[in-house]
């Protein structure tokens, strides 16, 4: 065997341990993702998708003080369901949407008070996909057509979803919705840039991740003239979100079963 | 041995011509579900999974059940069950069938199916759901085609079948455990979120599997020479005696689990099922004949009097099956999402192409069941002659 075949074997060898270990202290890093500043933390670049930076850990903060002071205000579900094309099919039972309002009782099911003020308890909340970082439809998903990125957003694979809908059971949100029926019908206007969806899968929020990918923010946060929504990095200790994080109180929807909703309220 | 199923009497034609017609209609309405989408059916938003995979869960334990008669034969040499055996591995058979079919017309994009095999997902129950009940499946056909042949050139089963019988008595609690565990590993279904699913499927399972066997030898002792003798008719419904008191035990301790520790999320569920909530008591009057099915026959079973008597045993049979088809096949699984994580109440009901559909995979099933005995009960009749 002669020299230079040999030394390019070693390389490749230690370079096959090199990506293994690699791919441990990325999961490492994932765990301690929350706790340590991103500066700490093992660049884990080179392992990630394209467009996906595993530094970034993407959340939001709604300002309730602010959202809804104009009465009935629907804008962030309109840009969102107008740039998603989300079909409006007109009744409760083949329903498809992707953010909503509900009341504050039906939204913090667990967290209401008999006596609290009222100007929040007529409330209505925005509510969508929470985006966890242990998400349960992603565990229960038997073909990987859920599944959570390195940046933490919970992406959904269209062409993959058999509709077998455990997704929907292993919820406990509400957040998902099954196309029960050809959607494209109901959509008025069709948005050409993104895809619209066939009958029998299952979609939600995917937290804009095609606009993210170009650097924009999502849609319902650049709707919202009230600026209630905030959307930013939370590995990132100086960002917006963080920022309001640690001066405001702030509550999650069913923070005790341990799915960490990253989708954080201020009341 | 197909041949034997191609022969016979008038009545075995009319029955099997009257199952034939009910697929046909299901076949119609099932390709309509198929062009216009879940949709057909009455499943919502909210409540996504309704009466298809109701019976699943139902038919997994009549699947599991065959168990019954299997182990007493093979493990405890209980000779008694000796013409009961292939029964239950036919009856195992065709459940699964229907199981698999049950999925397959739940699925709102059935031609993808094969991406479970494809993206094989061990962290999901599904995934595991399939491994074992096609593992089941395919145990059963080995073994009762392997013992069948064997009885065909009068021969003792060859050994090597052994192990393989000893293997699926496991496997049958497996299949219904991991059918259980779809449900009972959800934090956002706090009613089927209980450690208790499992153990009382099985106890429910072991109750209404035996019964359906029970009312068919009864019906195939009435209508052909066959009978699998008075002791394992008495045996067979103390299995059912004991399974059905584990099975109203459990129920009575989820009862006290959710309204003695009063946690709203728990207690609404049952309140739903029970009492109706916020006007809404779709499924109140089933729930109560179901209760009221369940204590009769578990009181005449107790009797030994009652219990012994073959013409009380098979309405009792009847009864502990209807109870608990009312509890899995129509309860169980919906009230999981009735209230809605969000404390909503969305009543739901099959629409007339859900049952029609899951009528004709009934008649699938039954279709089996019917073509296997005839195989089985010629083949025995030819042997004594």
């Amino acid at each position: 065997m002669n020299n230079n075949r040999r030394k390019f074997l070693k390389l490749a060898g230690l370079a096959a341990i090199g990506v293994s270990a690699g791919k441990y202290i990325d999961i490492i890093a994932k765990d301690t993702a929350h706790t340590t500043s991103p500066a700490d933390s093992i660049s884990t670049k080179q392992f990630t998708s394209v467009n996906v930076d595993a530094k970034n850990r993407w959340a939001m903060v709604i300002d309730l003080n602010k959202c809804l002071v104009e009465e009935g205000c629907t804008k962030c579900i309109s840009a969102c369901h107008k740039t998603h094309n989300v079909p409006d099919i007109g009744n409760l039972k083949d329903e498809v949407k992707w953010i909503w309002k509900e009341n504050y009782e039906n939204a913090f099911l667990d967290q209401e008070n008999y006596y609290m003020k009222k100007a929040l308890k007529d409330k209505k909340v925005p509510i969508f996909c929470n985006h966890c970082d242990n998400p349960p439809c992603v565990r229960v998903c038997p073909t990987q057509a859920t599944w959570k990125r390195e940046d933490g957003i919970v992406m959904m694979d269209w062409h993959r979803c058999i509709g077998c809908r455990y997704c929907i059971a292993a919820c406990p949100y509400g957040s998902r919705s099954f196309n029960y029926i050809d959607p494209r019908p109901y959509i008025k206007e069709i948005t050409p840039d993104f895809p619209t969806r066939t009958k029998g899968v299952v979609e939600k929020c995917t937290f804009c991740d095609e606009r993210l990918a170009e650097g924009l923010e999502p849609a319902c946060v650049e709707a919202c003239t009230a600026k209630a929504m905030i959307f930013g990095n939370l590995n990132d200790p100086e960002s917006n979100v963080r920022e309001l994080l640690k001066e405001n109180y702030s509550i999650r929807r069913k923070p005790g079963l341990g799915t960490n909703p990253e989708i954080f309220y201020l009341v | 041995m197909l041949e034997y199923a191609l022969k016979g009497s008038k009545k075995y034609w009319v029955w099997i011509f009257f199952l034939s017609a009910i697929i046909l209609i299901g076949v119609y309405f099932y390709s309509r579900q198929f062009g216009y989408g879940l949709g057909i059916t009455g499943l919502s938003r909210d409540v996504s999974w309704g009466f298809y995979i109701a019976q699943l869960t139902f038919l997994v334990g009549v699947a599991a059940s065959g168990v019954m008669v299997v182990l007493p034969y093979y493990l405890h040499n209980y000779k008694a069950f000796g013409k009961l055996t292939i029964l239950g591995e036919f009856l195992a058979i065709a459940s699964i069938v229907m199981c698999m079919l049950f999925v397959c017309v739940d699925l709102g994009q059935p031609l993808r199916i094969i991406n479970i095999i494809l993206y094989p997902t061990p962290n999901s129950i599904l995934f595991w759901d399939t491994v074992v009940l096609s593992g089941y499946l395919l145990l059963n056909v080995i073994i009762s085609h392997t013992v069948l042949e064997a009885e065909r050139k009068s021969l003792p089963p060859p050994k090597w079948i052994k192990p393989i019988i000893i293997i699926s008595i496991p496997w049958a609690i497996s299949i219904h455990t991991v059918t259980a565990f779809l449900y009972s590993g959800l934090a956002a279904r706090p009613f089927w979120m209980t450690a208790v699913l499992a153990p009382r499927f099985l106890a429910s399972a072991f109750s209404s599997g035996p019964a359906l066997l029970l009312i068919m030898v009864f019906i195939i002792k009435k209508i052909t020479k066959f009978d699998p003798g008075k002791e394992a008719i008495k045996e067979l419904g103390l299995i059912i005696t004991y399974a059905m008191c584990a099975n109203v035990f459990f129920i009575l301790m989820e009862f006290f689990t959710a309204f003695y520790s009063s946690i709203p999320e728990h207690i609404r569920h049952f309140q739903y099922l029970y009492f109706g909530l916020d006007g809404h008591n779709t499924l109140v009057p089933w729930m109560w004949s179901s209760a009221i099915l369940a204590i009769v026959s578990l009181v005449l079973l107790l009797i030994p009097k009652y219990r012994k008597n073959e013409k009380i045993l098979v309405w009792i049979c009847a009864a502990i099956f209807i109870s608990i088809w009312i509890d899995k096949g129509l309860g169980m699984v919906v009230t999981g999402f009735i209230p809605t994580p969000i404390g909503k109440v969305v009543d739901y009901s099959p629409t007339a192409p859900e049952l029609f559909i899951s009528l004709a995979i009934w008649a699938i099933g039954f279709f089996i069941i019917t073509v296997f005995y005839k195989i089985t009960l010629s083949l025995r009749r030819e042997l004594v002659t």
